[in-house]
């Protein structure tokens, strides 16, 4: 144990200090700001070409563009971008290693291949961790500091709901946990795909075309395609959403997590399997 | 005496290639064994395997006399190696490389480890320079130092002179000499400056071809071996004359002027150069080619 802990720290701290880490917090960073600063000058004018066309039949009170909803409109901007910016960093931190030659140092000491590879999908989901929680300061703590906070107005494929103030706090929990579950199988596929590869660039473009290919599948109302459609992660990746429902589909939640739950324990098991009969001839 | 490496008919193939083919050998503890071959005759793939990069397609592998397949944490903890060449970690300083290895060894390292460690390899005073900044020969010494952090009983170096200065080299030399004769490690060393293995090394084996061709002590092979000895003169004439009437005349290949070309044995220069001085002949140069070279040549040309 205490060798796997100083591994996991050994990757935690390659993991962190590496310079493309630091290209997914710029671009969170950013695109929050952007997205913040736009709605803060333009935000009455977008907001009202928007609810202009229920004014005839609700009276809409309060204060509408609060932290909530614009945490709200950030997070679904951010749904394609995200899993880039995880895949970045994981799909390099097994690949990464074997074209620079490190890994030869690294699986030519006592630590079996099973703990390396488990460290390094740790060490995945801890930068994907990361990613979300500068998300939630800057799109739901920054944005209610800037804008307030309120009833939010969530529009999904069921329609307008009113989710009340002082009951969202939980929801936004939740919401930021799925993701986490959801951006785990993003992290686990790339780490997979990275014990597979021998270069780093492979990996992250094969976790995008994956995604755009589950995507589209997703979009295309096919009985060949609704069949497998339940099995697929990226139809799982959105369900944060179910919690701004009213009421919330526990169920359709539950299964959400299970399906991405699974994906994660696959991916890692290959990992695994892979990685300890592979030939580092690099 | 204890045996620190075995190999037994270890064969490595990928798809229809065989790169390395029933190799066989022994490194006992206390050497300093030499792991010869040309480019592409399985060396590289033989060093990984006995690291547990590459696993064979057949044979056994033994470290320190325990199977590789089924005690490697054991043995690794007991084993310091580059392979290739040592590669880090570009975006950290050299101490914080090193620290990553210390701890994967699960190691207590002071300050004062630290500066002994640098100090060693001679990166004193550099060790919080980020590694994209060094040279490869400073990769090297870098690399040596992450091999003996953990004091290591088996050290297996490839190629590890490649990009050193002369200084290095010599360095080097020591190092490995001292550690050795001070300190009883086991080191195998593969490197193309042959000069060098002759230099340093107990026994050797060559390979070629994925196949050992030649193994055995270094002055046991080297024995029998012919050098081209070149020997200069004062009196062209009266070396002729004297190699006539000895029974050095058939080991002479060829004269220009006073340069005269022999074919001999390390062993049998000094009686010849003797019997010169003896007939007043002035003896301006003895020269020969590495002897280990000329014999690595023809062994794997043959």
């Amino acid at each position: 144990m205490k060798e796997f802990g100083a591994i996991l720290y050994n990757e935690l701290i390659k993991t962190i200090r590496r310079p493309r880490s630091f290209i997914g917090f710029g671009v969170i960073t950013f695109i929050c700001l952007m997205l913040q600063g736009a709605f803060y000058h333009d935000g009455k004018e977008i907001l009202s070409f928007v609810t202009g066309q229920l004014d005839n039949i609700f009276t809409v009170e309060g204060k509408v563009l609060n932290g909530n909803l614009i945490c709200f409109v950030v997070l679904q901007t951010l749904i394609v971008q995200m899993p880039l910016l995880v895949a970045l960093v994981t799909g390099d931190l097994v690949s990464g290693e074997t074209a620079s030659g490190t890994i030869r140092f690294l699986l030519t000491r006592p630590a079996s291949r099973t703990k390396i590879v488990l460290a390094k999908w740790i060490a995945g989901l801890f930068y994907t961790l990361l990613l979300l929680i500068l998300l939630g300061i800057f799109a739901l703590f920054v944005s209610r500091a800037i804008f307030g906070t309120g009833d939010m107005m969530a529009l999904n494929s069921e329609g307008l709901t009113i989710i009340r103030g002082d009951d969202i706090n939980w929801r936004w929990g939740g919401a930021f946990l799925i993701a986490f579950l959801a951006l785990g199988v993003v992290s686990s596929l790339a780490n997979m795909l990275s014990c597979i590869m021998d270069n780093s660039i492979t990996p992250i473009v094969t976790v995008m075309a994956i995604i755009i290919v589950f995507t589209i599948i997703g979009m295309f109302d096919l009985p060949s395609f609704d069949v497998i459609k339940p099995y697929l992660f990226t139809t799982h990746m959105i369900s944060w959403r179910s919690l701004f429902e009213d009421p919330v589909p526990i169920h359709d939640i539950v299964f959400s997590c299970v399906v991405l739950l699974v994906h994660i324990i696959v991916f890692v098991s290959i990992s695994i399997f892979y990685f300890n009969r592979k030939d580092i001839s690099a | 005496m204890s045996i620190a490496i075995q190999l037994q008919s270890v064969t490595k193939k990928f798809k229809d290639f065989t790169a390395v083919d029933q190799l066989s050998f022994i490194v006992n503890t206390g050497e300093i064994y030499g792991f010869l071959g040309p480019n592409g005759s399985g060396k590289s793939t033989s060093l990984r395997m006995m690291m547990g990069l590459i696993k064979p397609s057949d044979g056994n592998i033994f470290l320190f006399e325990n199977a590789l397949a089924t005690h490697r944490s054991s043995i690794m903890r007991r084993v310091g190696c580059i392979i290739e060449k040592p590669d880090f970690y570009n975006y950290l300083s050299a101490k914080e490389n090193i620290k990553l290895f210390v701890r994967a060894n699960q190691l207590n390292y002071t300050a004062k480890d630290y500066d002994a460690l640098f100090d060693l390899v001679g990166l004193r005073g550099r060790e919080a320079d980020k590694v994209k900044t060094y040279s490869h020969g400073m990769k090297q010494r870098l690399g040596l130092a992450q091999t003996l952090l953990h004091n290591p009983d088996l050290i297996i170096l490839d190629e590890p002179n490649t990009g050193l200065d002369p200084q290095g080299i010599i360095d080097l030399r020591y190092l490995l000499l001292k550690l050795n004769q001070e300190q009883g490690k086991t080191i195998l060393f593969s490197s193309h400056i042959l000069s060098e293995v002759q230099e340093i090394c107990n026994s050797m084996i060559v390979i070629n071809k994925g196949k050992a061709v030649a193994q055995g002590k270094v002055a046991d092979l080297l024995s029998l071996e012919k050098l081209h000895v070149v020997i200069e003169v004062n009196d062209e004439e009266k070396m002729k004359r004297i190699l006539r009437e000895s029974q050095y005349a058939t080991f002479f290949e060829k004269n220009v002027g006073n340069e005269f070309w022999m074919n001999m044995s390390k062993s049998q220069i000094a009686p010849f150069v003797q019997l010169l001085i003896e007939n007043n002949l002035e003896v301006c140069r003895v020269d020969y080619k590495n002897q280990l070279e000329a014999y690595f040549l023809k062994i794997t040309q043959s």
